[in-house]
């Protein structure tokens, strides 16, 4: 057992994790948080993607203990308190993002990942930023016309 | 169109916000107090018999609570379309994916180390995995009960005289056409949750696509189990798609319910990837035999099909999609001489099931490659060839279908203007149309084809509405909510749909054969006009006039053009409720399409209405590598009328790059009936970066028997996908592939033989 201390979401958490426990074990089955979704366990489909410091990565393949002294964001902290959905999330609703839903929450990350860092991401760059995020519903098209909307809508910083 | 307020409109997706923000519970999400983690042990062999087997040592892993071998099953506890497939085999196993053992444990850890601890000893058996090979004389059995590894199902037909038509056709052209397995990737991954309350009966949640039938075969297994009389209630959490894998009832829901009535706790099995891989039902592999001919005008006279359908080593409903393959085979196009011969047969491979469009893009694949060849044989422009024999509102089809609306002519023409808008063609750049025509008016395939809708208002003018139909991604619960707030003069907001839970949603087939739409959709809408009437009449006494002169909109009852007259919904609602005498508003509609079971000839018309449609695409293909290059896409759709243009687009774009995947890189390799690839690493899906641009035209077409116009098209985006695709490529470089799927190696080597003989 270690004691790691990381920021999620804006909380600041102190947790006692077994040092095996990756961070989506330590997400989804210890705290919880059932909106990083688990879709292979092995870093092919980018359903539990996280943003820590920054950068989108796979929780599957991310070992809780490295998550000490990291500012960790999940899709449960994008909408405010008052349940006002972030604009990226907003625009997945708005423009048919969003089918079957399981891929959507590590989609919106990696997308938030890429808008917070590139707020004019071209079509090509945005192809990019989700080529590790599968989704078998949609085709991608409207995903991408979701995350070139939030563009103008607040999605980019 | 205009003369609707919410009909046509591009609603978003009323779950949609909560899967955003990662508030919607699926499967995977689901947790019982005291509920124990299952986990299924496979055959180590593709076919061999089970001589030992030693569970002592699993046994005795702390935190393992029970573990079941075949030996446990119920006689009587049979899956599949013979009901001859026990959830854990004894003595003998079919396939690397047969269930010999499964345990329950305190956490899915302890439940795996379990598995890697029972000992079980085989005698290995020779396999067969190749269907035709299976179909010779002297091939191992795979069934020692059978004489033959060829199933005994009737898939025969001959309408016409094919040999006659032959014999008077200009131009005959045959082929021989393969198709493999792929699999659906739903990013869920499969799952079930089993639940006995004191007095044995079962909640299960399943991400299932049939509630209803569902419910029947978990009845059946608490039968076999010796528990009679008892109730089976199945809860559908949010499914993390569907795309057909989800149609029957599978042998970790059957397992789940054996080990939870045993613990007496809740039991949970959800599939990790590798698992959803290989145990899971595919698409059938297919062999095709196809010859077609036509008059020196093209007027196509003659269709002849034989076909081999690798079944694996189970009987699923799988062994039925020839019956859906008859659709294209006898009604694609006009065409009076039709025969077809479809052998499905035993292999120790994986057994296959329900994919979207059922057999469909098997046989149009076949038959699309095969037209482009006939009409070059012809000296006729493919898609001048199409419109020569393309069919018309008002035909009957040789199998009885009824065409009602038909825009496959405008699909045409749409296809057309975009692909051919540059004249100039460029080297190693061709395009290439298909066509599909699939039902869109249910599909009975049962002997109901039947949905349920229950309506209830409540005091604040909103409807909830209880449906049969199961949204699985797709978007039904909007189609069902806008249908609803349409005939109420409701907004979206105020319609509440309830779809998750037996005890209280109504009958249903299931989510199949693109009918939830057709089906659910007027069983909603019957429902609503129920409601619409009782409030006309309650709101005509309120407001003193008749019932005809009101209308509803905007949350509003009134008389068009008299102020006087107008009272808002809700308020009639609380004066209904809330008085002396009062009442409840509630209606229900059972809808069953006035279509057809098909006869012994094969005759009936399976849809009340059939969706139309045309790819085209340009590709362009390497000629050093193989590769090929999608550059533009254009998938035509007649859908009679768009409910919600927003949702349609996502189910045709959708359907069309899980239909190039088809094409052009998805295979579940197996080598001796063990799957090679049960990863995304292996098993090439599309992703962003593959992702092209498709321009879907929406043809409208009102049909009279639709919920205002709608037709389904649920499965037509990935039907036609792959045929235009080989087109494509061999307009752009003169060489035709006839096996899916179309990888790099296979043109390359295509191109090089190609040189070889020049």
């Amino acid at each position: 057992m270690t004691i790691i201390n990381f920021k999620l979401n804006n909380d600041l958490i102190e947790y006692e994790i077994k040092d095996h426990w990756t961070l989506l074990h330590l997400l989804r089955e210890e705290m919880g948080l059932i909106g990083t979704k688990e879709g292979c366990g092995n870093g092919e489909c980018g359903a539990c993607t996280v943003i820590v410091d920054k950068l989108a990565i796979n929780s599957c393949l991310y070992l809780a203990i490295d998550a000490d002294k990291k500012t960790i964001e999940t899709i449960e902290g994008l909408a405010s308190t008052d349940g006002k959905l972030h604009p990226l999330q907003q625009s997945f609703v708005d423009n048919g993002g969003i089918q079957c839903g399981f891929c959507s929450p590590g989609m919106i990350m990696s997308s938030k990942a890429l808008l917070d860092g590139n707020p004019d991401a071209t079509r090509e760059e945005i192809k990019h930023a989700l080529a590790g995020n599968i989704c078998r519903c949609t085709g991608y098209l409207q995903i991408f016309e979701s995350v070139e909307a939030a563009k103008h809508t607040g999605g980019a910083k | 169109m205009s003369e609707y307020n919410v009909v046509g409109k591009r609603i978003p997706k009323i779950d949609a916000a909560q899967k955003a923000m990662g508030r919607a519970e699926y499967i995977q999400d689901v947790k019982l107090p005291g509920m124990l983690y299952g986990k299924i042990l496979y055959s180590k062999h593709a076919h061999a018999r089970i001589t030992r087997m030693d569970l002592s040592k699993a046994l005795a892993l702390s935190g393992v609570y029970t573990i079941l071998t075949g030996e446990d099953v119920p006689e009587k506890m049979r899956m599949g379309f013979y009901k001859d497939n026990p959830p854990l085999k004894k003595d003998k196993v079919f396939s690397f994916r047969d269930e010999v053992a499964a345990v329950a444990a305190k956490t899915p850890e302890i439940a795996k180390k379990a598995l890697e601890l029972i000992e079980i000893d085989y005698e290995v058996l020779p396999g067969i995995f190749d269907p035709e090979k299976a179909m010779e004389k002297d091939s191992p059995l795979v069934h020692e009960n059978t004489k033959s590894n060829v199933l005994k199902l009737p898939w025969k037909l001959h309408y016409g005289d094919v040999d006659k038509a032959e014999k008077e056709a200009a131009f005959v052209v045959e082929g021989r056409f393969t198709t493999t397995w792929v699999t659906h990737c739903c990013m869920g991954t499969s799952g079930a949750v089993a639940s006995f309350d004191a007095a044995d009966n079962l909640t299960i949640y399943t991400n299932t696509q049939i509630p209803s039938l569902a419910q029947k075969d978990f009845l059946e297994a608490l039968k076999a189990m010796g528990l009679k009389n008892k109730r089976a209630r199945v809860i559908k959490p949010i499914i993390g798609g569907g795309f057909g894998s989800k149609l029957d009832t599978y042998a970790y829901e059957h397992i789940a319910i054996l080990l939870a009535h045993k613990c007496r706790k809740p039991v949970k099995i959800v599939f990790d990837r590798p698992e959803e891989f290989i145990a899971t039902s595919t698409r059938q592999p297919t062999v095709t035999h196809i010859k077609q001919g036509c008059d020196k005008n093209g007027k196509l006279l003659f269709r002849d099909i034989r076909m081999v359908l690798d079944n694996g080593a189970h009987t699923s409903w799988g062994a039925t999609t020839p019956s859906v393959m008859m659709m294209p085979i006898t009604s694609l196009y006009r065409v009076d001489n039709v025969r077809y011969d479809a052998k499905c047969v035993y292999t120790n491979n994986t057994y296959s099931q329900a994919m979207r469009g059922y057999g469909n893009p098997q046989a149009t694949f076949a038959i699309e490659s095969n037209i482009d060849m006939l009409a070059e044989k012809a000296g006729i422009d493919p898609i001048e060839f199409r419109r020569i024999n393309r069919n018309h509102p008002g035909d009957v089809t040789p199998q009885n279908f009824k065409i009602t609306t038909c825009g496959l002519d405008l699909c045409l023409d749409a296809v057309e203007k975009e692909l051919r808008k540059s004249g100039t063609k460029e080297k190693g750049v061709g395009i290439g149309v298909a066509s599909l025509i699939h039902v869109g008016g249910g599909a009975r395939i049962y002997k109901s084809d039947g949905c349920g809708v229950i309506i209830k208002m409540d005091d604040y003018g909103k409807a909830s509405v209880f449906t049969g139909g199961t949204d699985m991604g797709q978007g039904l619960d909007n189609i069902t909510a806008q249908i609803v707030a349409e005939e109420l003069g409701l907004l979206v907001e105020d319609v509440h749909v309830v779809h998750t839970d037996t005890d209280v949603c109504p009958w249903d087939v299931g989510a199949h054969a693109s009918r939830s739409t057709f089906v659910a959709g007027n069983a909603a809408l019957g429902a609503a006009k129920k409601i619409k009437a009782q409030l006309l009449e309650l709101g005509s006494k309120e407001l003193k006039t008749t019932p005809d002169s009101l209308m509803l909109k905007d949350r509003l009852i009134f008389v068009p053009g008299d102020p006087e007259k107008s009272m808002a919904i809700d308020k009639l609602l609380r004066k209904i409720h809330f008085s002396p005498g009062g009442t409840m508003l509630v209606s229900d509609h059972f809808f069953d399409p006035i279509n057809e079971n098909m006869g012994p000839d094969y005759k009936g018309n399976m849809s009340m209405t059939y969706t139309f449609g045309v790819h085209g695409v340009k590709v362009r293909v390497d000629e050093e590598t193989g590769k090929v290059e999608v550059l533009e896409y254009v998938a035509a759709h007649d859908v009679g009328q768009a409910i919600n243009p927003l949702l349609l687009e996502g189910q045709v774009y959708g359907g069309v790059v899980m239909g190039l995947g088809y094409a052009l890189s998805e295979e579940v390799m197996h080598v001796n009936g063990k799957n090679m690839n049960p990863n995304f690493r292996d098993y090439k899906l599309f992703t962003a970066k593959d992702a092209v641009k498709i321009i879907a035209p929406v043809i409208q077409t009102p049909d009279k028997d639709g919920p205002f116009g709608a037709k389904g098209i649920g499965e037509p985006g990935c039907v036609p996908t792959a045929p235009a695709i080989a087109n494509a490529i061999y307009d752009a470089v003169g060489v035709r592939i006839t096996t899916l799927p179309i990888t790099p190696e296979k043109v390359l080597a295509a191109l090089m033989e190609k040189k070889k003989n020049h």
